[in-house]
Order: C-alpha cells, then sequence, then structure tokens
C-alpha cells in the first residue's frame, strides 16, 4: 500500500512541481491550498505525512502543526515543514510545535524526497 | 526665578512713578485753588495717584505671570 | 456717662483685651500653630508705623499745613516698593545670621563690634525715649479732655496733676508689665515674640477703625459729605491755604525730605525694624505687606484733612487745640459711644507703639550697652554662674521698666514743650542716621568698623546739634540766643543756619548736614584702609545674602574646642535644657555627634560647623558681638588671614557653583538618556521594520525560486518527461522568472520612491489623455478575459500636474488588479473621471469578488496579497498597489478603495489641480461618499 501525503500550500506552482514529483515515486497525492483546508483533510484522510507551507491563508502552518498535535488521533501523522523564511527562530518555532522536520524554500526536489522517504521511515 | 526678577522690575516701576508723581514739578501742577469732584484738585491728585500706585505694587507681586 | 470709672474701665479692659490677644498668640506659637503666620497680619504688624502721633497728629499738622501731613505716609508706600528688595534682603541676613535688633545688624555687619552696636543703641534710646513720652501725653491729654467731659477744657496744665492720680502713669505700668510678660518670656534664639505680634495686629485694626468712625461721623454726620466740607471750607479765606501746598519757598523742598526721612524711618526705626524684619515668619508674606500696609496708611489718612477743616470750623475762635479734634469733635456733638471708641483707638496706637519701641530698646540696651559693660567689668562673676539666662531676662526687664519711667518722666518734664511736639520727625531724623552704614552695609563692601562708628557719630552729633538742641532751645531749657548768635556768638554756627545755610526748614537743613557729614566720613573713613578680616567675612555675607553664593556653607572659623565647654557655655546663656535640646538638633542634621576626633583627655572636640553654631545660638540671646567674645573664652581660636577667609569663601562659592553646574550636567545627562532611548527605540522599530521587510522580501523571491529550481529539476531528472509535461513545466519556469523581475524591479521603484530618491518628472497633464492611453496599453488583457470597459471621461477638465510616466503606472495597476480578478466572460470596468472643488478624481469599478472591509487598508501594505482559494491567489507581487499609493500622494492626491464584498471593488483617487485655485487646499478632501480613509 501505499503512503499517502497531503501536499498543503497555497502557491500553486510548487503545489504542481511537488505533486509531480510524489506521482512519479508512487506516492498517493492529496492537496489543500490553505490551512482550514489542510487541517480538514488531515483529519478526513489520514495522510502519513503533511508537507506544510507556513504562510498560508486562513490558518498558517504553526497554527495547523499546533492543532493537529493536540489530536491524539494524529499522533502517527509526520509533519515536514517548508518554508520560505528560514530563519532559525522559524525552524526552532516549528519543532518545537511538533514539526518532524523541517525544509527551506527553494529546496533540492532529491533532498525532499530524502526527507519524505526518512520520515516516512522507508 | 523668572517670577522674581520680574516682580523686582515691576516694583522698581511702582517706586520711579511714584517718586515722579509724589514731587516738584508734577505735584505743582495740581497746586491750584480748583475743585474736581467736590474737593480741592490737589487732594484728589494725591490721593488717586496714592491709589495707583498701591495698585500697581499690587499687580507687580500679586498678580501671576504667564 | 464718661466719669473717671468708665474711662478708666474701658482702659483696663482694652488692655486685658491685649493681654488675651497676645496670651492667644504666644499659646498657639507654643502648639506650633501660629495665627501669625500670615501675610494680613503681619502687614497690620507694620501699622505700629502710625503712633498717636498719627492718630491725633495727622489733624493738627493738616490744621497748619494742609496736605502737608501727607508725604510722611507717602514716604513709606515708595520704600514699601523697595521693600521685596531691601527689605527681603534685611530678613535673610537677619535670620541667617540671628540678628535681633537694629543695633545687632550694624554690629555684626562691621565685624561684631561692641562699640558700633553700643554707639547705635544709644542714638535709638535717645531719639526714641522722646517719642515714647509723647505716646503718654496723648494718653495723659486725652484722659483729661474726656474727664472734663462734657465741656471740653484743653489740659495745658497737665503736669500739675500728681503722679499718683495720673492714669498714663498707671497706664505706662501696665505697658511695662505686658512688656515684660510677652517680651521676655525666655531668650530665643530668634528673638520673635508671636504674642505681641498679634496684639499688635489687633490694634492695628482697632485704631484704623476707630478713625474712619470718627472721619465718617465728622464727614457725613456733622456735614454733608466731602463736598460739603470743602464748600464751607473755601468760603473761608483764611482756610485757602490748606487746599494747596505750602505757600513758602520751602514749600517742595520740605515736602521731598519729609518723603525721605519717613521712608528711611519706616525702614529702621526700631519698632519697624522688630515687626517687619525680626518677626517675619515667612519671607512670602511680604507680598501681601508691599501693597496692604500702604493702603492702610492711604485709608487711615482720607479723613484727615476734612477732619481738619471741620474742627477748624466747629471750634473757630474757642482755642481748642487742632491735635484734639479727633476727640473733641464726637465730644462738641455728645457722640459717647463714638468719643470712648476714639479714645481706645488713640490708646491702642500709644500702647501699639510704645510696646514694640520699648521690646526692641529693651533688647539693644541689654545685648549692645549691658552686656559688654558686664563682660569688661564683670566677666568673672559671668564666667562663674552656671546659668545667667535669667540673669539676662531680667537686664530686660530692667531695661523695658527704665525705658518707660524714662518715657514718662520726659513727658512729665517736657510738658507742653515745642521739644516734645516736635519729637516725631526729630526721632525719625535720628534713626535716619542709621541709613548710611546698613544701606551701604549691605550693598558696598568697602564699608569698615571705622568708617560705621565715624559716620554714625557724625551724624548724631550734626543731628543734636541742629535739631535736638535747637528744640531744648525752642522749648525754654536753653539759652535762646545760642539759636540767633550761634554756638560761642559764632553766627556761621547758628545750629539751623548752619554755615550760613538758609531757605531750608529745620528738618530739611538737619538732613542736608547729618547726611552729608554722615554718608562723607562713613565712605571716606571706610576708604582710608581696607577691611580687615573680620569685616571682610561679615561684608561678603550680608551683601551676598541674596545671590545663592551668600547663603551659608562656608565655615569660618579655625581652631580649637570641645563641645561641652561650647554646651555649657550656651547652657548658662539660653538654660542648660534649652542648650541641650539644641546641640541634640545641631548632632541629628548633621548626621553626627558635630564632633571631630577627641582631644588628648577623651572629651569630644567640636568642629568648625559646631562653633559656629553656638555663636549664632549666643547671638540670638546675647548679640553677635558679645557672642563672639563668649565663644573665643572657651575655644582657642587660630585667627584666619584675610586671604584665608577669602578663599574660604571663594572655595564654598566655587563648591555651590560646581555642585549647581553638577545639577545642570545631571539633569541635561538625564534629558540626553532619555534621548537617546528613544532614539535607540525608534531605531530599533526601524530596524524590525526593516527586518519585517527583508524577510518578506525573501519570502517572495523564495517561493518564485522555488518553483523554477523544482521545475527545472524534475525537467533534468525526467529526459523522457511527456513533451505535454515538459512544455507546461517550461511555461511555468517563464511566468515565474517574470515574476521574478517584476518583483525585483518593483522592490527597487518602492525603495527609491520611500527613500525619496525617485525621478519626478512633473509636468500639467490632461488626465483624460492620459487614462485613454493606459486603457488602450490594457487592451489586450481585456480582451482575453472577454471583459467590457466603460469609460465616462467628460472634456476640457482643468489640468493636473503630476508625472506622465507613473500615473499610467498607477492606472496599469488598477486597471490591470481589475481585470486580474474578473470573472471570465462577463466581466466589466468602468472608469470615471469627476471633477472636484479643488482637483479631479478617477474611479476604476470592476465587478469581480470584491474585497471584505477588513482587508481594505491590507491591500495597500506591502506583500500583503488578498485571495481565498488558491485559484484566488493573485500572480501579482504584493506592490502595485502600495507603489500607486504613494505616487498618488507624491502628487498631493490620494488613493482608497470602495468594495462590498461580492459587488464588485472601486478604486479611486485624486489629483488637486496644476493651478491652485485655493491656495490652503493642499490635499483635497475626498470628493464622494463612502470615503475609506
Amino acid at each position: 500500500m501505499s503512503k499517502k501525503i497531503l501536499i498543503a500550500d497555497d502557491e500553486q506552482n510548487i503545489v504542481i512541481s511537488i505533486e509531480f514529483l510524489l506521482r512519479r515515486e508512487g506516492f498517493e497525492v492529496l492537496i489543500a491550498g490553505d490551512g482550514e483546508e489542510a487541517l480538514a483533510k488531515v483529519r478526513a484522510e489520514k495522510p502519513d505525512l503533511v508537507l506544510l507551507d507556513v504562510m498560508m491563508p486562513k490558518m498558517n502552518g504553526f497554527d495547523v502543526c499546533q492543532a493537529m498535535r493536540a489530536d491524539p488521533e494524529l499522533s502517527a501523522t509526520r509533519i515536514l515543514m517548508l518554508t520560505a523564511k528560514g530563519r532559525d527562530t522559524e525552524v526552532s518555532k516549528g519543532l518545537g510545535l511538533g514539526a518532524d522536520g523541517y525544509m527551506t524554500k527553494p529546496f533540492s526536489t532529491k533532498e525532499l524526497l530524502a526527507e519524505v522517504r526518512k520520515l516516512l521511515e522507508m | 526665578m523668572h517670577r522674581r526678577i520680574l516682580a523686582g522690575d515691576r516694583l522698581i516701576a511702582a517706586f520711579l512713578t511714584g517718586c515722579a508723581l509724589f514731587n516738584y514739578p508734577l505735584l505743582s501742577l495740581f497746586d491750584r485753588p480748583t475743585e474736581v469732584f467736590d474737593m480741592p484738585v490737589l487732594y484728589a491728585y494725591i490721593f488717586a495717584a496714592w491709589a495707583l500706585v498701591i495698585a500697581l505694587m499690587a499687580w507687580a507681586v500679586e498678580r501671576p505671570f504667564k | 456717662m464718661l466719669e473717671a470709672p468708665v474711662v478708666i474701665a474701658a482702659s483696663l479692659l482694652y488692655l486685658g483685651l491685649l493681654f488675651a490677644a497676645a496670651w492667644w498668640g504666644d499659646r498657639r506659637a507654643d502648639q506650633g500653630r501660629s495665627i501669625i503666620a500670615n501675610p494680613t497680619i503681619y502687614a497690620l504688624s507694620m501699622a505700629v508705623y502710625c503712633t498717636t502721633w498719627t492718630f491725633y497728629g495727622s489733624v493738627g499738622r493738616a490744621a497748619v499745613s494742609g496736605i502737608g501731613f501727607l508725604p510722611v505716609y507717602l514716604g513709606p508706600t515708595l520704600v514699601m516698593s523697595l521693600g521685596w528688595i531691601v527689605l527681603l534682603k534685611m530678613i535673610r541676613i537677619v535670620k541667617a545670621n540671628r540678628i535681633t535688633s537694629i543695633a545687632d545688624f550694624i554690629s555684626s555687619r562691621y565685624g561684631k563690634s561692641h562699640g558700633l552696636g553700643g554707639l547705635v543703641t544709644i542714638i535709638a534710646v535717645v531719639g526714641i525715649i522722646p517719642y515714647i513720652a509723647l505716646q503718654l501725653k496723648a494718653v495723659s491729654s486725652t484722659v483729661s479732655l474726656l474727664l472734663s467731659y462734657p465741656e471740653i477744657v484743653m489740659p495745658h496744665r497737665s503736669a500739675t496733676i500728681p503722679v499718683v492720680a495720673d492714669l498714663s502713669f498707671y497706664i505706662a505700668l501696665i505697658l511695662a508689665a505686658f512688656t515684660i510678660v510677652f517680651g521676655t518670656r525666655h531668650l530665643d534664639a530668634t528673638e520673635r515674640h508671636e504674642g505681641m505680634v498679634a496684639a499688635i495686629a489687633l490694634e492695628s485694626g482697632v485704631k484704623l477703625v476707630a478713625f474712619l468712625a470718627v472721619g465718617i461721623f465728622v464727614t457725613y454726620g456733622i456735614y454733608d459729605g466731602f463736598g460739603d466740607i470743602f464748600d464751607h471750607a473755601a468760603a473761608q479765606p483764611q482756610l485757602q491755604h490748606l487746599m494747596t501746598a505750602t505757600p513758602s519757598g520751602t514749600g517742595y523742598s520740605s515736602w521731598f525730605s519729609l518723603i525721605i526721612l519717613s521712608g528711611l524711618a519706616v525702614l529702621f526705626l526700631p519698632r519697624q525694624f522688630q515687626v517687619a524684619v525680626v518677626e517675619n515668619v515667612n519671607e512670602a508674606h511680604l507680598k501681601r505687606a508691599v501693597w496692604l500696609f500702604p493702603l492702610y496708611l492711604l485709608l487711615i489718612n482720607i479723613f484727615v484733612l476734612p477732619i481738619a477743616l471741620g474742627g477748624l470750623m466747629h471750634f473757630a475762635g474757642q482755642g481748642v487745640d487742632a491735635d484734639t479734634f479727633v476727640l473733641t469733635l464726637p465730644m462738641s456733638q455728645r457722640q459717647e459711644g463714638l468719643v470712648l471708641l476714639v479714645f481706645v483707638g488713640g490708646l491702642s496706637a500709644a500702647t501699639g507703639m510704645v510696646i514694640v519701641e520699648t521690646i526692641a530698646l529693651s533688647t539693644m540696651v541689654c545685648n549692645d550697652l549691658v552686656m559688654p559693660m558686664l563682660l569688661r567689668h564683670k566677666r568673672a562673676a559671668l564666667d562663674e554662674s552656671k546659668d545667667v539666662s535669667g540673669l539676662l531676662l531680667n537686664i530686660r526687664r530692667g531695661a523695658i521698666v527704665a525705658i518707660l519711667l524714662l518715657g514718662y518722666l520726659y513727658f512729665r518734664l517736657a510738658g507742653e514743650a515745642y521739644a516734645l511736639v516736635a519729637i516725631g520727625l526729630i526721632s525719625f531724623s535720628a534713626v535716619a542716621q542709621f541709613a548710611p552704614a546698613l544701606i551701604g552695609g549691605m550693598y558696598w563692601r568697602g564699608g569698615t568698623r571705622g568708617g560705621a562708628l565715624a559716620g554714625l557719630s557724625a551724624g548724631f552729633a550734626v543731628w543734636g546739634y541742629t535739631l535736638l538742641l535747637p528744640s531744648f532751645a525752642k522749648s525754654g531749657w536753653l539759652p535762646g540766643d545760642f539759636l540767633t548768635q550761634g554756638l560761642f556768638g559764632v553766627e556761621l554756627l547758628r545750629p539751623q543756619q548752619l554755615f550760613g545755610l538758609t531757605g531750608l526748614d529745620g528738618i530739611s537743613h538737619c538732613l542736608f548736614w547729618s547726611f552729608l557729614a554722615n554718608i562723607g566720613a562713613y565712605v571716606g573713613v571706610s576708604l582710608v584702609r581696607p577691611p580687615m578680616v573680620a569685616e571682610a567675612t561679615q561684608a561678603t555675607l550680608f551683601v551676598d545674602a541674596l545671590s545663592e553664593s551668600g547663603q551659608g556653607g562656608a565655615v569660618l572659623w579655625r581652631g580649637r574646642a570641645q563641645v561641652n565647654d561650647l554646651q555649657e557655655l550656651v547652657g548658662r546663656f539660653l538654660g542648660p535644657a534649652r542648650a541641650q535640646t539644641a546641640f541634640a538638633a545641631f548632632a541629628r542634621r548633621q548626621g553626627g555627634s558635630g564632633s571631630s576626633g577627641s582631644s588628648g583627655d577623651g572629651r569630644p572636640e567640636a568642629d568648625a560647623k559646631l562653633v559656629q553654631f553656638a555663636e549664632s545660638l549666643l547671638a540670638g540671646a546675647i548679640g553677635s558681638a558679645s557672642a563672639r567674645v563668649m565663644v573665643a573664652s572657651v575655644a582657642k581660636e587660630e585667627p584666619l588671614s584675610i586671604e584665608e577667609v577669602m578663599h574660604i569663601l571663594d572655595e564654598a562659592s566655587q563648591l555651590r557653583t560646581y555642585s549647581r553646574e553638577l545639577e545642570r550636567k545631571s539633569r541635561e545627562l538625564t534629558a540626553a538618556t532619555l534621548e537617546l532611548q528613544a532614539a535607540n527605540e525608534r531605531l530599533q522599530e526601524l530596524d524590525r521594520v526593516k527586518d519585517d521587510i527583508m524577510s518578506s522580501v525573501t519570502h517572495e523571491l523564495r517561493t518564485p525560486l522555488t518553483s523554477i529550481r523544482a521545475f527545472s529539476e524534475l525537467l533534468r531528472d525526467d529526459p523522457k518527461m511527456h513533451l505535454a509535461d515538459r512544455e507546461r513545466f517550461l511555461g511555468l519556469i517563464v511566468g515565474e522568472t517574470e515574476r521574478l523581475t517584476r518583483l525585483i524591479n518593483q522592490t527597487l521603484d518602492l525603495a527609491k520612491i520611500e527613500s525619496g530618491r525617485a525621478d519626478w518628472n512633473g509636468c500639467e497633464l490632461d488626465l483624460k489623455e492620459v487614462i485613454e492611453q493606459s486603457i488602450a496599453a490594457i487592451s489586450q488583457l481585456v480582451r482575453e478575459k472577454e471583459a467590457h470597459v466603460e469609460v465616462d471621461l467628460p472634456d476640457n477638465l482643468p489640468l493636473i500636474l503630476a508625472d506622465r510616466d507613473r500615473l499610467i503606472q498607477v492606472m496599469l495597476n488598477l486597471l490591470s488588479n481589475a481585470v486580474k480578478f474578473l470573472k471570465p466572460g462577463s466581466g466589466r470596468i468602468r472608469v470615471t473621471l469627476a471633477l472636484l472643488a479643488d482637483g479631479l478624481e478617477v474611479g476604476v469599478a470592476d465587478n469581480g469578488p470584491g474585497i471584505r472591509p477588513e482587508d481594505q487598508q491590507l491591500v495597500f501594505e506591502k506583500f500583503r496579497q488578498v485571495g481565498d482559494t488558491m485559484t484566488a491567489k493573485p500572480s501579482g507581487t504584493g506592490l502595485g498597489l502600495p507603489i500607486s499609493r504613494r505616487i498618488v500622494e507624491h502628487f498631493g492626491g490620494r488613493l482608497w478603495v470602495e468594495s462590498v464584498a461580492g459587488e464588485g471593488a472601486t478604486f479611486r483617487f485624486t489629483l488637486p489641480f496644476a493651478v491652485v485655485q485655493q491656495p490652503a487646499a493642499v490635499v483635497p478632501e475626498a470628493g464622494t461618499g463612502g470615503s475609506l480613509s
């Protein structure tokens, strides 16, 4: 059974590129365009991993991360934060809120895949 | 400080005004046998000038400065 | 009803009232709730200036010389206008140096000289005792007048009354008792008598009320107002001269001399010095006294001339003395109540003067005459006694009794003699002799003890020769030819035409010669040698009393003394308990024992400050000169040289200057620190803003880069990718690079505008033409969206001043924004141009999704794009609107948005006319309703 990954980002082109990449590697891909949609899909679909953009409309990535970690049912879901703001404070804030990994935009597709696989223990 | 200097200056002005009003030759201008307000003009003049000087002094020390 | 028992009872009742007032004042002072700590009471106490010489005598003078009675009150008025300056300085000096009398003041100024203090005391006693006699005479005369009621009999032969039957004798005794009780309760280092001052203020009130009552009675009771009196008087040729200045040639010079003389007297009469300076509890009270005391003088003089004229007309040819009109006019009308009130008023004028004058004189006699003699001749006894405070008090009590008895004696001896009648001005002339030494001492450092002694002696001698002796001669006590022939028959020495000087009245003549001698000797002798150490020290303390550098701080003593010796010494004069209290209080203030180390036998040694403190305590009790002598007896003083004194004073003054400088610096530092803090906060704020912007820019740059890199790697890693995907990805890459380019350009553009380095090519433009050009440029986009553009652009509108390219940039931004959010196919854009009062307004309306109210401000912030869903994610940079707004504002306009969510949005901006029609209207108001600003 293939692993299920949710991409949460409001940048259409980034979603397109990551979606293409992950599908090519055989993952099942879900998409959310804002924070609220992302949280709803996480609860509904229980993906194995969420690629979570920080700067999103309606609910930012930190808030989504915090809400997920507060929900025991979602404890198995891995979270990989993606952000264009690469400052140390942002990184530590994400990790502090319970994210499992952190990548700074722009990232290399190979590194992203490696990180995804690591988090999914593949 | 400023207040005191100003009050002092006003009092000196009142002093000089009084010196002028109460002495020759201003006094001699009113030294004539006529009457104003039913009283001798000299008598009326001195009391009016006196009251004026007192009013000046009161104004100098009592009125707050802006 | 005015029989002897009634008069005596009224007198005693009134004196009882005085005792009660004084007792109450002292009690309140002891409780710390002073009733005299009040500027009005202070001003009223100064009115002790008005004695019976005013109360009865003014009318007498007016009956002879018309307005000639007035200069004696105009002088004090003028001096009080300088009171803020001169009196304030005197008060400061007196408080700083614990000076208790005018003799002490002069003695202290010139190096704490016994000789000077004694001389001043002698002058004061000689000048004042006849004046006290005059008060007793007034009381005596009025009593005998009352006792003959209802007849009006002039008391010419009062001396025939035996002493034991003379009421004024008993009044003198009662006054002595009063003065002893309230003037010598204890030896005080400040020598203040609150109860006495309270009683004096009360007396001032009583005499003013009484005099005004008579004045109103005469003017409106006997006559029909001022006009009536003056009309009647005008009909009498012999009264004409009273309506004008004295007709003789000396009129104005005499007038002028009296103003000067009375002005000096109001400062230097011992009783005036006592109430105005020594008894002053708060120098702020001076403020009200400056005008209230002159006002008192004015009030008490208003009715003088009417009473004089009324009396002269009423008693024409009856031989009634004008000095008694105040009493005899109501007597003639059988106004018994008023008569009694007037009598009490006169009594209050007399007693007030006598009490204060006696206290002041007794302090001077004790401290400046008796103490020095005791120190010289009975030193051993003084040194042996453990507590001489009782002795001191008894000396003062003795002095009080002696002064009052001398006054009474003089009155009995002089009787109706000229020497008594003229004594008011003679007294004034005597105390005026203090002026050069005292005023000179306050303002001139060069005055020396020798100069002051010479000046005072010369002035006093000339006064005695030209004024006092002639008054004796006129009284028949000296051969009259002394006046007409001159001393030893030398004509040039005729006392009232000295060296042949004629044309002046007696007072002016004395004033001129005595001041010439006094000032000449004072200045001349002072200039012979430079001031000695003690003189220079005191000169600095006095002259600089008002400047901050003159206030305390400098310790001008060097030597060795022991605390115990000092305390014992002070205790001998003030009483051991008071000394103990004072020393303990001083130690507490100093935060230590007041000693510095101890001498060989283990007893604490006093530092210079404590020595000075002890001396000032003593000075309050026995005078500054005696205090210096006494302190010297227990302290081994090492004399300071004048250079050292000046050095210490300089140093103290420099220290104060330095500490003021420090204070100023520290204030400046505090202010600078605050400023720095504010600047730092601003900087941090700016930093934060800059950080935010950098962070935003970074974010905005990284986002397209992320897509570009991802697509590029996908293309690189997968050579076999479908052609369709390949082309699609390449297209997206190109689109993202365009976005990057736009972003970079706009960021730089905005940075240029914000930093003020943008180039603006302002020229007069037809806005309609610019709008049409912009619409044309965007028509391709519009066609792609299948939208429709409506325009409503009137012709011939006024020109506006702006940069053409920039305006096109704004229009393109607004139009492309509008197009971007339109639904394909049904979109409509409406562009309008409207005329306002002071400019033009452009509107760009669309029928797109609109902007929620909470977002309507956000769209103008940098990098704040507003969109709901992924599909609505705008493709712009988030800088277009902020840039547009700045451009519009640069040309004096405003840019805002009006929108209802779901019904489209309208962006509007205004621009002012090129030719300003209303100069003030630089920033135009929004023309249409619904402004969002």
